[in-house]
């Protein structure tokens, strides 16, 4: 078993839990401070389960070097083989590239799938002279749906919501035809609308069929 | 509990808030005080730092989650202090701690090891077997301080200073060592599951 003390590491990404409250009675026991590799988000101990191993490494070499020597460097190394076999290691260690060329394939494929995703911009006659405008598949960009409602909302000066569809996706329906302006905020990458390539996006127009409801 | 699945039934592997989140609720004042007294019960925790965890003034907050293990549906209950999930049950049984509040505050849960080998089946949500437990890699706790049955470990990995994971002793301890098959830890959190990859609530 390691020790359990710890030495003062560096400040960790998120901020420990208040620690100002409370009775001033016996101090409370600080909390460990402890580092989270921000590629893979586990301790760096432990990225080598990870599924992107290099890029670990690369980060905590570049932004940590004490600790890439701690856990990496030759002495590192074969003390953790510890008890476990050769073979095992060399097995452990083939199946962690395995593991990293799939979740790469993965990030690719899931990189390739949100390039090749389409937000649809959608003028929806009310009435005559009424539209909504409905925009379809931001999600698709990482882009908060309710958050950019909300933008929608106070840039339009109209109403702005996410709804579902009748496929049961969501969406956000502005009222008002403001579709050029949406298309525009996301050629300017406005507030929240970021990362979007204007070539993904196209506008559509739905008329309300003759003789409907 | 917060295993990935890729779940045939349903077709949803992976979590998201909105659909695998039952509810929120904030916690009765008189609930909460049987919680703080279970878990300062159950864990080796000095009444001042939880107090510096999860202070009176602030209110507990219940998120019911909704875990998909197979094929049913089964309720875990987290709670939450600003969002920031520090104490999980499951059903009846004991509190645990998270695995960042463990790591924050080590010393809270009784201690087990695995050996090398183990680590990579547990990151995987395996449960943890005897021998894993009991092989030179491994550690229990001595004779003395036997634990029995039943009881929120926290789990350490050979050659690594931080918890891997926590699990509840399916085996008492002794009992591990003797029958030294088998499952002897169940995992309730581990590194890399679904609670652990939401940051806050």
């Amino acid at each position: 078993m390691p020790s359990k003390k710890s030495q003062a590491r560096e400040a960790q990404p998120n901020p420990p839990i208040e620690q100002a409250e409370g009775p001033p009675a016996p101090d409370p026991v600080p909390p460990v401070q402890l580092l989270y590799c921000s590629v893979c988000s586990f301790p760096p101990e432990y990225c080598e389960f990870g599924s992107s191993l290099t890029r670990c490494k690369e980060w905590l070499k570049d932004k940590h070097s004490s600790l890439f020597d701690k856990y990496y460097s030759d002495d590192a190394l074969s003390t953790k083989l510890g008890t476990l076999s050769m073979e095992a290691q060399a097995k452990l260690e083939k199946d962690t590239a395995k593991k990293e060329a799939k979740a790469e394939a993965k990030a690719d494929a899931a990189l390739k799938k949100k390039l090749a995703s389409q937000v649809t911009i959608k003028r929806i006659e009310r009435n005559k002279r009424k539209h909504v405008t409905s925009i379809h598949g931001l999600e698709a960009f990482g882009v908060d749906l309710k958050k950019a409602a909300k933008q929608f909302s106070s840039k339009f000066a109209t109403g702005s919501s996410v709804t579902k569809n009748l496929q049961g996706q969501d969406e956000i329906i502005v009222q008002g035809d403001v579709s050029d302006e949406i298309l525009e905020m996301i050629e300017t990458e406005a507030g929240v609308l970021k990362g979007i390539p204007a070539d993904n996006v196209e506008i559509v127009e739905e008329k309300k069929k003759k003789g409907g409801d | 509990m917060f295993k990935k699945f890729a779940d045939t039934w349903t077709d949803l592997g992976r979590f998201s808030p909105a659909t695998d989140i039952a509810g929120q609720t904030p916690v009765k004042s008189s609930v909460q005080r049987a919680i703080r007294a279970a878990v300062l019960a159950q864990w080796k925790i000095e009444p001042e730092t939880l107090e510096a965890i999860w202070p009176k003034k602030e209110g507990l907050v219940h998120v019911k989650w909704c875990v998909r293990a197979q094929r049913q549906r089964e309720h875990v209950s987290v709670y939450t202090v600003h969002g920031e999930p520090l104490i999980i049950q499951h059903f009846d049984g004991p509190y645990y701690p998270t695995l960042r509040l463990l790591h924050k505050y080590p010393y809270i849960l009784p201690k087990v090891g695995v050996d090398r080998g183990a680590i990579r089946f547990l990151l995987g949500g395996a449960p943890m077997m005897c021998p894993g437990l009991t092989s030179k890699g491994g550690y229990l706790p001595p004779p003395e301080s036997a634990l029995p049955a039943g009881t929120a470990v926290a789990i350490h990995a050979e050659g690594k200073e931080h918890a891997v994971g926590i699990g509840l002793t399916k085996l008492g301890t002794e009992e591990m060592r003797r029958v030294n098959k088998d499952v002897g830890v169940e995992v309730a959190t581990y590194l890399g599951d679904d609670l652990w990859a939401l940051k806050s609530l």
